[in-house]
């Protein structure tokens, strides 16, 4: 039952075929008995998924079920969960019963999704390895001794694993990009504003972004559709019609422009992985696609951007954390500073600290100009740079990930190598485009991720695009060994 | 050495929504604790602000009243400081791209001349909560109801060089915004602030001294004082040779002075940057133009009108004009009344105001609407009162004894201006003191008065005092 | 840039976050790293551009002026750390 498609769930649900309730027992059991060895999960919420999987199978069986409906689906644990812990993968909320639910949440709800868990992450999104967990590390399906990638590692590694068909997961530098290239699965990052920040814990505000994660680009779009729209709680949120990003799934994708940025193929990508996207795109080519060489010029200044930007407004959201109205608060303080300092640095960990301290500094007096303003010219350039690509090609593409899922503990003690794991992802935050990941081959037995960047609100293509290429590929069909 | 005193008042306006600047909550004043703090004003992980729309159109009201550019785009900047009334641990302001840019006001001071204030900008941000620090012996209690209620923050050039100035300045802005209807100006609930910044600098000089800001002025009384006291302080310690501090000061009312809060405040770096939850704000042309067309009379039209159309003197004008609510007071008493604007000047500014004034209540709650006081200045006018009677039906009126006409029938206050009564009595007076006659007619002017007072008193009041003083100066004169 | 221990302790306390001093060096070092990958971007001169705080090139949507949240103080203070009659509790602030 864990290796059907959403599309074949769905159709098994309705055809009564099985009932939403032994589904999510199914999985339930999965994570129950997997779970341990991958850490994918923070929070198991079995009693109340089982009651919504009968209020599911009321539904279904009145013949008012939604295409998702008792489909079981897990949560990044920073999406707010009326009732259920939202830890944000940090220490400093390992105590946070949320008292309302995101936009998002609503949304899976109201179309019937069934949330068995919350998802691990690293602490406040922050990281690329999902080894910043307060939580501890989620290991990879594929290898246990390496990363699954982050900060939705959790998400990624449950759903490679298949414990749960579907998993919402956030992207503020590559958060989603980048673990589904480690884990072999499909996510979307879509458009800033597209899907409601309302609920969301925030890292950096005018970069992160909703989105979701499946096995096909068919099911994640599924789940993009439900999570997407506007929300009047959001105001950055896009007031646009509601979009069904599977009406064009089958489209012909002959005559495709497909753009391939020269500085995503050069000086530190692993050879072997650029291997794998170089065939994907000879299969594109194969499918009537035309390849056209663009420039994004600015690339290697996306990352410096990227972190002046992000730990800026990571500062500030990050700033509520002083343990008077929710959240860890120390004890026995020595006045109000103390209390402060002590409840915040025992809450945070070291890689959120981090960035709060860089953030701090970049936007203190005398370095603001330098710093902050610098940055916020250079994402200016980038999305020019995007742009001018946008004019000679319909879709970007590259690699994901310079190179395969590293093993745990390799990069922990060099924070900037860490960081340059993202380089191919940041600039596209930085922008606020659509962006996916789909599985594109492997190197020693570790997936490789195709990167598939679209214009502005062009996520109908990007699924198109996707969905064409899985059809004439079995890569996220593959399933991590003892996990069948 | 001749010191010239350079004043700039901050004025925080709590502008009068329903709901909070960023979220639904309510603004009602005096809720329970935090029983008006919802989600977003906790700043609970994950929360988003949402701009009320009609804060945008107050502050648009203000900028038009105060003759300003509106700018067509602002931004929300986040001023990023720890403390614990402030949830998020950063208050959404407006710093380089205020809603009101560049303004000004008139003021009237003494001697009837003008004077332009400039108003640098006035921009629009979140309230914070309120510590309470003397319920608890160890803890100070935090209650956020207040957190997130709209203010706009006027901030003027350094143009005022007296505490009277920046009082006339103030009450300026204060009747503005009340005129306007975006703030009740209640300065005892905070609903109405001031910081003032003071300096001063030898006469003559263009650079600015090194100022003090003044804080915990919370009302016009306290403003004026602390700026006096400070402007004294700061001269004395120049004169002694020494230097004034940039720094805060606390004015302390108990002891009239100010206080240094140095060591308490740190020098403070707010990392101030364009808040990433928060578009631009755009004011189109078309709103602007269809706020101006709704924009009522402001105060300095209306003293001009009073001027031209009343006849007033600027000094009655300007006083009838400080609030609606008494302009409004005005009009209504002369309509009612017919009596001269002036008459009904007079008696506004001067017994009702002093009666207002000493049971401490605002014009709109006082006992005498203008439809009595108009009732009763119709009566003097038609010389049925006298003043004197006039004071005393007043007075029955203010106790809740009804109308004027009801007054005077009841107590009989009728003034008495048959001339065959009147002569009688003034008769009367002179038959009866033939000693004061004497004097009076060997050139003692003075006398009249006495005379006057016999037949007053005679008359109990009632004799109207014109045809008393003429029949007298008739009579006396005579023979 | 590179930052020393003084820079260090400034930015933390404008933080709130207490380092304790055997952390200090480690935060220099680490955070210095940081700033030389982000000094990267003064390879380009940017001095025409305009910058871009945001992602979305539109204004910001208005909400109307209406009081819809009911008080749920019960069940927002029950998640609070420390709070008496309907106050949140911090350490005395002396005034």
């Amino acid at each position: 039952m864990h290796l059907k498609s959403v599309f074949d769930l769905s159709k098994a649900l309705r055809e009564k075929k099985v009932s939403s309730r032994e589904l999510v027992v199914h999985f339930l059991k999965r994570i129950e008995e997997r779970n341990p060895e991958l850490n994918a999960f923070i929070t198991v919420t079995q009693e109340q998924a089982l009651k919504e999987a009968d209020r599911a199978d009321v539904l279904i069986a009145r013949g008012e079920a939604g295409p998702l409906t008792g489909v079981p689906l897990a949560h990044k644990d920073l999406f707010c969960t009326l009732g259920v812990r939202t830890s944000c993968g940090s220490s400093m909320l390992d105590n946070f019963i949320a008292p309302y639910d995101a936009t998002v949440v609503e949304r899976c709800r109201d179309q019937g999704l069934v949330m068995v868990g919350k998802t691990n992450m690293d602490e406040f999104a922050m990281g690329s390895s999902n080894e910043n967990s307060y939580y501890g590390p989620v290991r990879n399906p594929w290898s246990l001794d390496r990363v699954p990638g982050g900060s939705s590692g959790g998400s990624a590694a449950a759903v490679a694993a298949r414990l749960v068909p579907l998993a919402t997961c956030t992207d503020t530098g590559g958060s989603i990009r980048q673990p589904a290239s480690l884990t072999g699965i499909t996510g979307i990052k879509p458009t800033y504003g597209r899907v409601s920040r309302y609920g969301m814990i925030a890292f950096a505000s005018s970069l992160d972004q909703g989105g979701a994660m499946g096995l096909s680009a068919a099911d994640a779009a599924l789940l993009l559709g439900a999570m997407a729209g506007f929300d009047e709680r959001d105001s950055t949120s896009l007031a646009r019609d509601q979009e069904q990003f599977t009406d064009n799934l089958e489209a012909d994708i002959d005559g495709l422009r497909i753009g391939l940025p020269r500085q995503h193929f050069g000086e530190g990508l692993d050879p072997r992985v650029g291997a794998c996207v170089e065939a994907a795109i000879e299969d594109y080519q194969r499918m009537g696609a035309r390849i056209v060489e663009v420039d994004l010029e600015n690339t290697d200044l996306s990352i410096p951007a990227y972190y002046v930007v992000a730990p800026a407004e990571a500062s500030s959201n990050l700033a509520r954390y002083d343990g008077v109205r929710f959240g860890h608060r120390t004890e026995n303080p020595q006045g109000l500073e103390d209390f402060y300092k002590r409840s915040r640095s025992e809450g945070f960990g070291a890689e959120v600290k981090r960035r709060i301290m860089i953030g701090t500094y970049v936007l203190s007096a005398g370095y603001y100009d330098a710093y902050y303003l610098k940055a916020q010219q250079l994402r200016r350039i980038i999305k020019e740079d995007f742009q001018r690509a946008f004019e000679q090609a319909d879709v970007l593409m590259g690699p994901t990930s310079p190179s395969v899922a590293f093993r745990l503990g390799e990069k922990l003690d060099d924070p900037v190598t860490m960081y340059l794991c993202d380089i191919y992802t940041n600039a596209v935050n930085l922008a606020g485009l659509p962006a996916m990941s789909i599985p594109a081959g492997f190197v020693e037995s570790m997936p490789v991720g195709l990167h598939i960047i679209g214009n502005y609100f062009d996520e109908a293509r990007l699924f198109n695009v996707a969905h064409r290429y899985q059809q004439v590929t079995d890569w996220h069909t593959r399933i991590p060994l003892g996990f069948e | 050495m001749d010191w010239e005193p350079v004043v700039g008042l901050e004025l925080h306006a709590q502008l009068s929504t329903k709901s909070k600047i960023f979220s639904s909550a309510s603004t009602a004043y005096g809720a329970a604790p935090n029983t008006q703090a919802c989600a977003v004003d906790l700043g609970l992980p994950g929360v988003l602000p949402v701009l009320n729309a009609e804060v945008v159109r107050m502050a648009v009201k203000f900028g038009l009243a105060v003759k300003a550019k509106i700018s067509p785009r602002s931004v929300f900047a986040r001023k990023n400081y720890f403390y614990p009334d402030l949830p998020k641990g950063y208050q959404i302001s407006q710093y380089e791209l205020p809603i009101v840019d560049k303004g000004e006001v008139t003021i009237q001071i003494d001697g009837g001349s003008e004077k332009r204030i400039g108003v640098t900008r006035a921009h629009l941000e979140e309230d914070a909560g309120k510590s309470i620090h003397d319920v608890f012996p160890d803890a100070t209690g935090i209650d956020l109801n207040r957190a997130g209620t709209p203010l706009i923050e006027i901030v003027s050039d350094p143009d005022m060089r007296s505490a009277a100035e920046a009082i006339a300045y103030m009450r300026k802005i204060h009747s503005i915004v009340r005129y306007l209807d975006i703030c009740d100006g209640n300065m005892q609930q905070g609903s109405f602030r001031c910081d003032a910044n003071v300096s001063v600098r030898k006469k003559g000089d263009t650079r600015l001294g090194t100022r003090t800001e003044l804080k915990n002025l919370n009302s016009f009384r306290f403003v004026e004082r602390a700026i006096e006291y400070e402007i004294e302080r700061q001269i004395d310690v120049l004169e002694s040779g020494g230097e004034v501090a940039q720094e805060t000061r606390l004015y302390d009312p108990d002891g009239n002075e100010t206080r240094s809060m140095r060591g308490k405040e740190e020098a403070n770096d707010y990392r101030y940057f364009p808040d990433p939850d928060l578009l631009p704000v755009e004011v189109t042309d078309e709103l602007v133009e269809e706020i101006r067309a709704s924009l009522p009379e402001l105060p300095d039209a209306k003293r001009q009108r009073f001027c031209d159309h009343y006849g007033l003197n600027a000094y009655d004008a300007s006083n009838l004009s400080l609030s609606r609510e008494l302009a409004d007071y005005f009009e209504r008493t002369v309509e009612i009344s017919g009596a001269t604007p002036k008459l009904c000047a007079n008696w506004i500014s001067g017994e009702l105001a002093g009666a207002l004034n000493k049971a401490a209540l605002e014009i709109g709650q006082s006992p005498v609407t203008p439809e009595l006081l108009g009732g009763m200045l119709k009566r003097l006018a038609d010389e049925t009162l006298s003043g004197k009677l006039a004071k005393q039906v007043f007075d029955a009126m203010w106790s809740g004894e009804g109308e004027a006409d009801a007054i005077i029938e009841a107590k009989g206050l009728k003034q008495v201006t048959d001339a065959g009564e009147i002569e009688a009595l003034v008769d009367a007076a002179i038959a009866g003191n033939p000693e004061q006659v004497a004097q009076y007619r060997a050139g003692k002017q003075k006398v009249l008065g006495f005379f006057v007072g016999q037949v007053m008193k005679a008359s109990q009041g009632k004799a109207n005092p014109g045809q008393v003083n003429e029949l007298l100066k008739k009579k006396l004169g005579n023979e | 840039m590179s930052l020393n221990r003084e820079d260090v302790l400034k930015i933390a306390h404008l933080a709130r976050l207490g380092v304790a001093d055997a952390e200090v060096e480690r935060y220099a070092d680490e955070l210095s790293n940081i700033l030389a990958l982000v000094d990267r971007m003064n390879a380009v001169d940017t001095s025409a551009v305009v910058p871009m705080a945001h992602p979305l090139d539109g204004t910001q949507r208005l909400r109307p002026d209406v009081v819809k949240e009911i008080d749920q103080r019960e069940a927002f203070q029950k998640i609070a750390p420390a709070v008496s009659d309907g106050l949140y509790l911090v350490p005395k602030v002396i005034e």
